[in-house]
């Protein structure tokens, strides 16, 4: 990856930088008028201490699962949160860790809005969605959810290392790892912290149209790149379906004015065709007319996991904090997701179980 | 699975102000630039003969900057100004694609990068013209990223222009820290800031207008985008559920009873909300935050296929629900900007 390996680069050190670990860092013609340049050409050189004492905290942690995209708004968040209230479901101990440090999505999914991280003298303690489903994110650490993080990526590394080093897991069964779009700082330093003791793998979400495959293909260049497996790819909003009956009807006019005119429409259904109220709506909302995630897996030689509808209930359950699972709102998105993640735990933890 | 956690738990966040920068702090980050000092000159040269430039952002991903970055500019360009568009995505450049330039070059001219010219007044530059291979993933930390962006400003010669519009990608990290520290010199205009109605986006865009604020960049207003699908009747698929979950797809009959026994349905629109707004939408984020609202775009099927196939939403009359919304956004737009600078 970025520098061949040699340490982080410091968040103001000049644009190609050698690394700190380098044996020409603070010699070379590149590092001449860089702030850091005197601390690098003395600072002693080594392996990152900080790397012993993630792998501490993560040998109590049976499986780590990134959930990655190159492209934004695809779903990643909802993804990594529905997966963790699965597993959850499944009485698995599960941990889930928001590496997105400029729009941290997770607690309001998990519905843990307004709560704090404590600290105990075995770490941060993880805030519980439910006794087995504990949560990680720096949005549980801003009082003011308007607080903007304007970080440069080297602060952003740094504390996602404070959370790998710090967290108090306990024994985990699995460890989900939602990061920001692009492959960039985060998405660096998480597996650079992650890869000795091993990372599972990856799984990366899209949705169909061409725009963000250009982007999700950059990720899964990016896992080949680093060496993190990629358990599959998950293509989400592929169609929206609805109930008819659910949606509005309008009517617009020849100056392009628009009338709802719903309680008619619904009236008019009734009497003159009965027969359409029992149906579904579908539309094709992204286009998929390139061949979506399916034809990008067959090309890239990885697994196509399946696709998940755009479904409204879906998001009005990540809004509200909830399971997908827990009641039947999300009759077109939970079934998707249930088959989506029965089929993956076995290529995570064989086909006997944990 | 919880096991003993013992009496003095502390509530960390409450005390935690080191991890973040008060207002002073945040804006000394602007003048922590000594990567930037040897190049300021160069910068403020290239951007001499730019009239306006516009940041378009988001702290949310995927709500559609880059959709209307790229349609602004066809806009701008068809009412005759000189435009520049400059992506700032190192990651996951999306313009070249959205203004139809996949597979182009960038060329050099003793005056230095030439822009990739869609129209003769619209230019582009995105380092997704400079990857050989569209899947290689640019692997960068920040300060390589802030290195190209920083040589964009200082190398490209895009001559006179009206608009510079600067796509940017989500977050508010060293892209668009950099991008402030490159330009604030010279002037910024403001930013245009999109978003999507529900509230797990507006949570993460509330925090680029506190962006904003901090660093003293005008927030022209927000677009609230992908609010609400509309959708003639007859293009919508018809499926009958079942209880095993296996829709079977009964289009066909479906129009054809439509048409013998309801025919006035196929004059009518589908409306859905898609993405909740029960929250209040950008609307009352506005109000709150005290930022203008610049209206809404629906969720144009036609306007996703116009990104993919590189065209302006408002060439032909495929992209009637959105090309209207997105055309009254911009009017009222753009005199805010024109007069108030006498452009």
């Amino acid at each position: 990856m970025e520098n061949g390996g040699y340490g982080e680069v410091l968040e103001d050190a000049n644009e190609h930088c050698p690394g700190p670990q380098s044996e020409s860092a603070g010699k070379s013609d590149t590092c001449q008028g860089c702030p850091n340049q005197k601390v690098c050409a003395t600072a002693p050189k080594g392996p990152d201490p900080d790397l012993i004492l993630i792998a501490e905290r993560m040998a109590s942690v049976k499986h780590k699962i990134l959930v990655l995209s190159g492209k934004g708004g695809v779903g990643k968040s909802t993804f990594s949160a529905q997966l963790s209230f699965a597993l959850a479901a499944m009485d698995y101990e599960v941990g889930l860790l928001d590496i997105d440090i400029c729009g941290p999505s997770i607690p309001k999914m998990l519905g843990l809005e307004g709560q704090g991280i404590h600290k105990s003298n075995l770490g941060w303690s993880p805030i519980y969605a439910d006794s087995n489903l504990g949560v990680i994110s720096i949005g549980s650490l801003i009082p003011d959810p308007d607080q903007a993080v304007i970080w440069r990526g080297g602060k952003k590394t740094d504390i996602i290392k404070k959370f790998l080093k710090e967290v108090y897991w306990g024994e985990l069964d699995f460890l989900v790892v939602d990061t920001p779009p692009g492959t960039s700082d985060e998405q660096i330093s998480i597996v650079q912290c992650l890869k000795e003791d091993g990372i599972d793998g990856a799984i990366i979400v899209t949705t169909p149209q061409e725009v963000s495959l250009i982007d999700v293909r950059k990720g899964v260049t990016f896992c080949k790149t680093a060496g993190v497996k990629v358990l599959g790819v998950v293509e989400n909003m592929s169609r929206l379906y609805q109930r008819l009956t659910d949606a509005n009807f309008v009517r617009s006019s020849e100056t392009g004015e628009l009338t709802d005119v719903t309680k008619w429409a619904l009236q008019y259904i009734s009497e003159q065709a009965p027969e359409l109220l029992g149906l579904m709506a579908c539309s094709q909302v992204f286009d998929n007319s390139g061949g979506g995630a399916s034809r990008m897996c067959q090309e890239m030689g990885i697994p196509f996991l399946g696709k998940v509808p755009l479904d409204p209930q879906l998001c009005k359950a990540a809004e509200q904090g909830k399971s997908c699972f827990e009641d039947q709102n999300c009759l077109v998105s939970a079934p998707a997701l249930k088959s989506i993640i029965e089929n993956l735990l076995p290529k995570i933890v064989g086909e006997h179980g944990a | 699975m919880m096991s003993v956690v013992f009496a003095v738990a502390t509530v960390i966040f409450s005390q935690n102000f080191s991890f973040f920068p008060s207002v002073c702090l945040a804006r000394s980050l602007l003048y922590n630039n000594a990567w930037l000092r040897a190049d300021l000159i160069p910068i403020a040269e290239r951007m001499a003969p730019v009239k306006h430039k516009i940041l378009v952002l988001s702290g949310k991903g995927g709500v559609g900057k880059s959709t209307f970055s790229a349609q602004l500019s066809f806009a701008l360009a068809a009412m005759d100004y000189q435009v520049g568009l400059l992506d700032i995505d190192i990651c996951g450049p999306s313009i070249p694609k959205m203004l139809g330039l996949e597979g182009q070059e960038i060329h050099q001219s003793n005056l230095g990068w030439s822009p990739v010219y869609v129209e003769s007044n619209l230019g582009v530059m995105s380092i997704g013209f400079m990857l050989p291979n569209p899947d290689e993933a640019v692997i960068w930390r920040g300060p390589r990223k802030n290195g190209l962006i920083k040589q964009f400003l200082r190398d490209v010669y895009w001559g006179e222009l009206d608009f510079l519009v600067v796509d940017a990608p989500p977050g508010t990290s060293d892209e668009h820290i950099s991008i402030v520290q490159c330009l604030q010199a010279t002037g910024i205009d403001g930013a245009i800031v999109v978003t999507t109605p529900q509230q797990v986006s507006l949570i993460d865009v509330r925090k680029e207008v506190s962006f904003c604020k901090k660093v003293g960049i005008k927030v022209l207003g927000v677009v609230e985008n992908m609010s609400g699908l509309s959708q003639p009747l007859p293009d919508v698929r018809f499926l009958k559920p079942s209880e095993t979950g296996k829709h079977t797809d009964v289009t066909e009959w479906a129009l054809q009873y439509i048409g013998e026994r309801a025919p006035e349905l196929l004059k009518m629109v589908a409306y859905s909300e898609v993405f909740d707004s029960s929250g209040g939408g950008a609307l009352k984020m506005c109000q709150e935050m005290g930022v203008p609202f610049l209206g809404k775009v629906p969720l144009d099927p036609q306007l996703c296929k116009a990104a993919e196939e590189g065209r302006s939403c408002f060439e032909d009359q495929k992209c009637w629900v959105s090309a209207p919304a997105l055309k009254s956004i911009i009017e009222n737009l753009i005199p805010k900007r024109a007069a108030e600078n006498g452009a």
